[in-house]
């Protein structure tokens, strides 16, 4: 049996030539996505990833994994195969050039026209 | 207050607390050997959430008088303990530890709702404070409770063994006190036996869904002594290895 100065680890019992045989593919659970909510009415932010059997467990887990520090008021968990996702080869589908910064919200001069309106009322 | 009174709830703080501190340090065995990564942390979590409560009781207890609450903790044998027996037992399979996880934290949430309303305010103020930990605590109990007694024929045998072997325990957990008639005749405490009442309504219906049987009533045997200082032979080792720093070194920080 393993001696340690961890008292949980003499009590557990462990044979010295314990050989630790992994868990085969199909033996591990499923991955499901988390997502938190600071406070009610903003956007669900993705925090982070929980094995789990099920969606209650995944919730079960996603709580104290990503809500234990007392930061969140909803989670949701989706499974992660459910997530469709874009390929990283295809991420030059992404890429934008200079001269279309009119499509972008920066691009607008709105705070010059609200002052100019305000001072106008 | 006046003082009987104030020995009652001294008494019923004293039995509160230390069933938190104890089931609290057994839990925090598990940590780092957890089934999964995820329940790991999810066990280790709560037990610490156990520990807080538990001081929060001892807070109350100094406040009324008694020593610091790490003194309380960490100082007394094994025989001036009053937590029930089931709390000390040691966490054997996670079988185990889960049942008696969902027979215990099923009495102590209902214990802390009865408190809610205590007479007694600054308990009753503990309790309205900790009802989210507690709420999220019997979720997880009952989760796992339903998904292991229904799973498969091992998970299920586990679990009903597991039951049958935490029962008379768990019954200990609701000893009367000598002070019982006083505490509910001053409207701080509901009462043992008004307690267990819930509590076998609360946990029944999981117990169905997870096919796990409840003991013939004409077997039960609750196992008392716990609250008045009797204890198996597991609490001494564990009180022991608890205060083992705050025995080397009152001062330490930590």
């Amino acid at each position: 049996m393993i001696k340690s100065l961890d008292p949980r680890v003499t009590r557990a019992q462990i044979e010295e030539n314990n050989t630790i045989t992994p868990l085969k593919d199909l033996d591990q659970w499923e991955t499901y996505e988390v997502f938190h909510q600071k406070k009610r009415g903003d956007q669900h932010m993705h925090v982070g990833i929980v094995h789990a059997p099920n969606a209650e467990m995944a919730f079960l887990f996603g709580k104290e994994q990503y809500g234990r520090r007392g930061f969140s008021v909803n989670i949701w968990v989706v499974k992660t195969r459910d997530v469709f996702a874009s390929e990283y080869d295809d991420s030059d589908i992404f890429d934008t050039v200079p001269e279309k910064q009119y499509r972008e919200a920066g691009g607008y001069k709105v705070m010059e026209k609200i002052n100019k309106y305000k001072k106008g009322v | 207050m006046n003082q009987t009174s104030s020995e009652a709830i001294k008494e019923l703080l004293y039995k509160m607390a230390d069933d938190l501190l104890i089931i609290g340090h057994r839990n925090s065995e598990w940590t780092g050997l957890g089934p999964i990564l995820e329940e790991d942390i999810s066990f280790s979590s709560m037990a610490q959430d156990k520990i807080g409560q538990a001081q929060a009781l001892y807070q109350l207890l100094n406040d009324l008088g008694e020593q610091e609450p790490d003194t309380v903790a960490f100082t007394r044998n094994a025989n001036q303990f009053h937590n029930a027996q089931l709390v000390e037992l040691p966490n054997g399979e996670y079988d185990f530890s889960l049942v008696r996880h969902f027979l215990y934290d099923h009495a102590d949430q209902l214990r802390f709702e009865a408190l809610a309303n205590s007479s007694y305010e600054p308990l009753a103020k503990v309790a309205r404070k900790v009802k989210g930990e507690l709420k999220y605590h019997v979720f997880h109990a009952n989760t796992w409770m339903v998904k292991l007694g229904s799973a498969n024929e091992e998970s299920h045998n586990r679990m009903q063994a597991a039951f049958n072997e935490a029962w008379n325990y768990a019954l200990g957990m609701f000893e009367k006190s000598s002070f019982e008639d006083q505490l509910i005749a001053e409207g701080v405490f509901e009462g043992e036996e008004t307690l267990q009442e819930k509590w076998l309504a609360n946990i029944t219906p999981y117990l169905i869904k997870a096919g796990i049987e409840i003991p013939a009533s004409t077997s039960w045997n609750p196992v008392f002594g716990g609250r008045i200082g009797n204890h198996t032979a597991n609490l001494s080792p564990l009180v022991e290895e608890m205060s083992e720093v705050f025995r080397f070194d009152p001062t330490a920080e930590w």
